[in-house]
């Protein structure tokens, strides 16, 4: 009988506990922002902005800021939207937005015009992981994480889609592209596409394809609907603005990536002078430039820019997802 | 030992000594009324760490993407270590438990490392190995307490009940996976997004789930002497005995060509085109018709011979396999024919081979025979991954269809279970 009452009372200590710690949870959100932010601001898509997901601790965080690309150190101005995954291009963008407390969890996608107004939508199964606009502005793409359900092994799989604004076309995986490696037709069961950057003309996109171990570089004709891989270990690639090279996270071993950046026309690889941890698809900001977001060791997460030679310099604290108002 | 305790678990603990003889159940429900009340205790702290246990798995991802800003693919790498680990722990914890004579004691310890893992996320922060090794303590903690936790099972039942008190014992389980992902969807609303408090709760369910262990599952009243002290040799001498060898060397034959689920979806929605929505949702249909299936499939086992159900078990996963080609049958037909495999195999085997091991070898028998299972499908796994890749998914599927419907006649033929009886 003592027993039988030792463990009620264990119980009852560990569910109160419990309840404590969730109903508690519930309050721990900074009252006020750790960052000068202008709120209530009218954001809209303009070319000399940067915009990116605020991480600063108070009751903006999570929501999209934008600051002048010029002047990336002033207050950041925030609206009501809250992304994820933030990019446009040309008068278009796209916000990936995890649904709140959905399992298997849930990503709205949605497409926004100039004023940030959401003209179409999707919801997709997945956790929000790369989102881009093709330079035209006319094609929106992005990447899920799909996790493993749970009664089967924990695996992670990537689904990349795109949805076309001109013939509202929408493709969920890009998964049953033909792929072809050194000239032959490849198969496998395990194969995994993200980050998809689309040419000037969105004739042509690059994407990163996995299976078996492997990374490549696939070069798709988008018209013909099918890919050749023409590089290896070239991951969340990015073309800059005149097509001639792909700046991309290099893989230099398991779960490690830096910036690197790849001559199309050689295929002779550079490395802007930062070595550390890269996970994201860079940005160009212009031919020369680019624009990435750096988690230090410390755990905060910035967005920082590197010129093909020279330094990398911080230019905003507590950020991530940046682009560019539209000027790619 | 202890000294009071619950009349179910004193009843059970006094069926598991061999100079007991049966005595009539204290009355329960009618469904449950032969099934032991330590299976009924073991079935019980099964959901509440299957609610704890699947409420982190459901949410892993998120957390490491979301509340960490990981990249999961940092991870992947290490999931086939972690299979091979769990699968040698099995070993060790069946083994430790006979020889101490501690089954409840070791996987006690194994519940214990599961528990104590999920404030270990709190712990690691974001540290990728500090992560990995929280993950490494959680599936070692898998590994060591399922042997010891089978052989209380089937040491507390009668031989001719094992069949119902593994149904029992693995309903509860699936139910508490089942609830797992609805609880944790349930705390990250009200708590607003916040990951931590799906960890504490997760470990408070689990440290209870250890509670419930240790306050009423009895110990095994079992004749403490140097010769019931299995050596490493003796164990390995189990092999020997014709009887159990075949019983394990078919199942992990059958294991070979049986195909792991997550292949069996993929062909599943590509057959029917299922829409992306839809494809996290198939495993509840397996899991559902578990949950109906195991108890009926386990009592029919002690009633028709369990080798029989396993073997139809194996053939309903081969009628699914053939719906997925063929020109009839409807996805949800194959996913009740997965369930009723899974229903016809899971429970059954031990159940099955449990008799026929010496009461101070139970846990490592079944250890033997389950690790032998499991390795033999993680090679399913690897070989039907390559098959798919040099054939593509038609011709790779059939072929392994094809082989499990060979060699599950030719088990049923050679029966082996029967050669005891």
């Amino acid at each position: 009988m003592r027993r039988l009452i030792s463990l009620a009372v264990g119980i009852a200590v560990l569910l109160g506990g419990a309840v404590a710690y969730v109903v508690s949870a519930r309050n721990t959100g900074a009252a006020t922002n750790a960052v000068p932010v202008v709120e209530d601001a009218a954001l809209h898509l303009d070319r000399t902005d940067l915009f990116f997901r605020n991480l600063a601790d108070g009751p903006d965080q999570g929501k999209l800021a934008a600051v002048p690309a010029a002047d990336p150190g002033a207050a950041r101005r925030v609206g009501e939207l809250s992304c994820d995954r933030f990019a446009a291009a040309r008068g278009t963008a796209i916000c990936l937005r995890l649904q709140p407390a959905a399992l298997p969890p849930l990503t709205d996608i949605l497409v926004l015009d100039r004023n940030l107004s959401v003209i179409h939508e999707e919801t997709l199964p997945g956790t929000p992981s790369r989102a881009r606009v093709a330079p035209n502005g006319r094609i929106v793409n992005w990447t899920l994480f799909v996790s493993g359900d749970s009664y089967a092994a924990s695996g992670f799989s990537t689904r990349t889609g795109m949805y076309n604004l001109d013939t509202d076309e929408l493709t969920k995986t890009v998964e049953q592209l033909p792929i072809f490696i050194d000239g032959k037709r490849y198969f496998a069961s395990d194969v995994n596409f993200w980050g998809i950057t689309f040419d000037a003309a969105a004739e042509r996109f690059y994407v990163t394809m996995a299976s078996k171990g492997k990374t490549y570089l696939i070069d798709v004709d988008f018209a013909a609907y099918q890919g050749k891989a023409i590089a290896q270990n070239v991951e969340c690639p990015s073309l800059s603005p005149d097509g001639r090279r792909i700046a991309y996270k290099q893989k230099i071993a398991d779960g490690k990536w830096r910036l690197a950046v790849m001559e199309l026309a050689t295929g002779k690889i550079s490395h802007p002078a930062d070595d550390r941890l890269l996970d994201d698809q860079p940005v160009w900001k212009d031919d020369k430039t680019l624009i990435y977001p750096i988690r230090t060791p410390d755990g905060k997460t910035g967005i920082w820019s590197v010129g093909l030679t020279g330094p990398p310099k911080l230019l905003v604290d507590n950020a991530t997802s940046p682009s560019l108002g539209g000027l790619q | 030992m202890y000294l009071a305790g619950t009349r179910a678990a004193d009843q059970a603990a006094a069926r598991a000594t061999p100079e007991s003889p049966d005595q009539p159940p204290v009355r329960r429900s009618k469904v449950l009324s032969r099934v032991p009340g330590t299976v009924l205790v073991l079935g019980i702290v099964s959901l509440v760490t299957d609610i704890s246990a699947e409420m982190v798995t459901a949410i892993l991802p998120l957390y490491l993407v979301f509340g960490l800003g990981l990249n999961p693919l940092q991870f992947g790498l290490l999931d086939g270590l972690y299979a091979g680990a769990t699968a040698v722990l099995r070993l060790v914890g069946g083994h430790l438990a006979d020889r101490w004579q501690r089954l409840k004691a070791i996987a006690g310890i194994g519940y214990g490392l599961s528990a104590v893992a999920k404030l270990g996320f709190l712990a690691a922060g974001s540290s990728v190995p500090a992560i990995g090794a929280v993950l490494a303590v959680d599936r070692a903690g898998k590994g060591i307490r399922t042997a010891p936790r089978d052989a209380i099972i089937s040491l507390s039942t009668p031989p001719e009940d094992q069949g119902r008190a593994f149904g029992v014992h693995r309903t509860l389980d699936t139910i508490g996976a089942f609830l797992g992902p609805l609880v944790a969807a349930a705390i990250l609303f009200l708590a607003l997004n916040n990951y931590d408090a799906v960890f504490v709760t997760s470990f408070a369910l689990a440290t209870c789930a250890v509670l419930i262990l240790l306050a009423l599952a009895p110990n095994q009243h079992r004749r403490k002497t140097e010769s019931n002290r299995p050596s490493i040799r003796e164990s390995l001498n189990l092999l020997r005995e014709a009887s159990f060898r075949r019983c394990c060397v078919w199942a992990a034959a059958l294991g070979l060509f049986t195909i792991t689920d997550s292949f069996v979806y993929l062909a599943l929605q590509r057959r029917w085109d299922l829409d992306t929505h839809f494809f996290p949702l198939l495993p509840i249909g397996t899991a559902g018709t578990f949950i109906l299936l195991a108890i009926p499939l386990g009592r029919l086992g002690d009633r028709i011979g369990r080798w029989k159900v396993f073997i139809g078990g194996h053939l309903a996963l081969v009628a699914a396999l053939v719906l997925i080609f063929g020109p009839v049958g409807t996805w949800w037909l194959v996913l009740a024919l997965h369930g009723a495999f899974y229903a016809a195999t899971d429970g059954v085997l031990p159940a099955a081979a449990g008799p026929m091991l010496p009461e101070h070898l139970r846990a490592t028998g079944l250890a033997v025979l389950q690790t032998g299972q499991a390795l033999a499908r993680m090679a399913s796994a690897v070989t039907v991954g390559l098959l798919w890749t040099v054939w593509d998914v038609k011709p790779a599927l059939l072929a392994i269809t094809a082989a499990l419907l060979v060699v599950t006649l030719a088990a049923a033929i050679r029966r082996p279970l029967e050669a005891i009886r």
